[in-house]
């Protein structure tokens, strides 16, 4: 097949403030039931400059399933299961009043690295919200997974500790806690993809 | 409660109070941060005029993550089953809504201009009269019971969709002094991978908006703010029914999958 030359992308603009009724009729913040015996539930709020929680946000993760492998036909790692009809691997919330927002998931497997090696278990972070002219990309990484956080390759770029920790979640019991915060001196570490 | 400089363009539109002096100017500025050569006409995080950036917009510097399998693969799509009219926002109703009934339709392309197939495309849009089915606009214009203004649909084999609606009223907005948006439809596409999310604004050809409208105008580069504007097309009309437009998208990346192996 022939292809056209490399085509200029079409430009982002802010999801702005009316996007519900079109975006989130339908509940995608469980990826798998509550009662699912792996489930796990992360919910964070997402702040501004001004320490105020946005109430019209948007966060959509992305993740490998518990084996660590993506819902895709790219992942071409056929020795690891993959169940498309029960795990998508996608999830959707919104934010409420307070700015916060959740998740039922599972635990995502390790995903080989951009070299050898292996990335620790995360999660891809989208977030939308009226204002941010695109999206904001951050990941959720897991307290529990020290070792494997520490030889990451994507965290171990992070030089600034502080801005490192921001994207490991914070086990608080019945949940983890993952904060987003969009600006100001406890700013999220961002990704430019 | 005292209403933030970053709040003032609230959802609450042209029913927010005013309250303190926190007019911006106008015509925009060119006080951006985030342009690089790689922006390759993506709007800055920060947009003075555009006052809800101003305490959203990220501004510690990016972290460049490496291409893995996290980002170059992607949902297939991010909802459920699609219905018979999710892609026809004038007959989801009793009746029809009013307003100059139209077609928008296009093709998702990748970077390389390689087709998007069975990718999930989403719209959402005011009334014709500038009105959202929202609970927080409250700009004085009427309602209309026969349009919610949400649709969806699935690219097919060429990457094409195609929506039928009315044309969207523009709307007042709280930004700065008689701030108006152009009429415009927001759109989001998923593409082949993590990478290729995004959510835009289409806009109507000539629209006298565009030089006043900030996040318009945060798109610096005239050849990327022309790529937000749909064209009118007499081909795609439906004689003595609806007006036609065209509107292409490029999603950032290219489709590194064989053909076969897509979904």
């Amino acid at each position: 097949m022939t292809c056209e030359p490399t085509l200029k992308p079409t430009p982002s603009q802010t999801v702005g403030p009316f996007f519900h009724g079109a975006l989130l009729d339908e509940d995608r913040s469980e990826l798998v039931p509550p009662d699912h015996p792996e489930a796990i539930r992360i919910e964070g709020t997402v702040y501004d400059g001004g320490g105020e929680p946005v109430s019209d946000a948007m966060v959509e993760i992305w993740q490998a399933n518990h084996a660590g492998r993506y819902n895709d036909p790219s992942d071409r790692r056929q020795y690891l299961p993959v169940d498309p009809a029960t795990f998508s691997g996608f999830g959707r919330s919104g934010t409420d009043e307070g700015g916060r927002f959740s998740f039922v998931t599972v635990k995502p497997g390790p995903v080989a690295g951009p070299d050898t090696g292996m990335q620790a278990p995360h999660i891809m972070v989208s977030v939308f919200a009226r204002g941010p002219l695109k999206r904001v990309v951050t990941r959720i990484y897991f307290p529990d997974e020290e070792g494997d956080n520490a030889n990451d390759p994507v965290l171990s770029s992070i030089v600034d500790p502080r801005f490192r920790k921001t994207l490991v979640a914070y086990d608080e019991g019945n949940a983890l806690r993952f904060d987003i915060y969009l600006q100001g001196e406890n700013q999220t570490a961002f990704f430019e993809l | 409660m005292t209403v933030r400089a970053g709040e003032r363009d609230g959802p609450g539109k042209a029913g927010l109070s005013e309250k303190g002096d926190t007019r911006v100017r106008q015509r925009p500025t060119d006080e951006t941060v985030g342009f690089r050569p790689k922006d390759n006409g993506q709007p800055p995080y920060l947009y003075q005029d555009y006052v809800a950036t101003r305490l959203r917009a990220p501004k510690e510097p990016l972290i460049i993550l490496p291409k893995t399998l996290s980002d170059t693969t992607g949902p297939a799509y991010g909802r459920g089953p699609i219905g018979e009219l999710d892609d026809d926002l004038t007959r989801q109703h009793a009746g029809e809504p009013l307003g100059e009934r139209i077609i928008v339709t296009g093709r998702v392309l990748d970077g390389d201009g390689r087709p998007v197939r069975g990718s999930l495309v989403e719209i959402w849009q005011a009334n014709a009269a500038g009105r959202y089915t929202h609970h927080l606009d409250r700009h004085p214009a009427p309602l209309d019971p026969n349009f919610s203004g949400a649709g969806r649909c699935l690219t097919d084999n060429e990457g094409r969709y195609r929506f039928v609606t009315v044309k969207p009223g523009a709307y007042p907005w709280k930004n700065h002094d008689n701030a108006w948006r152009p009429a415009h439809i927001h759109l989001s596409l998923f593409g082949s991978s993590f990478r290729s999310r995004l959510i835009t604004q289409m806009y109507f050809p000539g629209d006298p908006l565009f030089e006043q409208d900030p996040i318009f105008q945060s798109v610096r580069n005239r050849g990327a703010q022309e790529r937000m504007i749909a064209t009118f097309d007499l081909e795609m009309t439906e004689p003595e029914w609806a007006l036609g437009y065209k509107f292409d998208i490029v999603l950032e990346g290219r489709d590194d999958t064989p053909m076969e192996d897509r979904r």
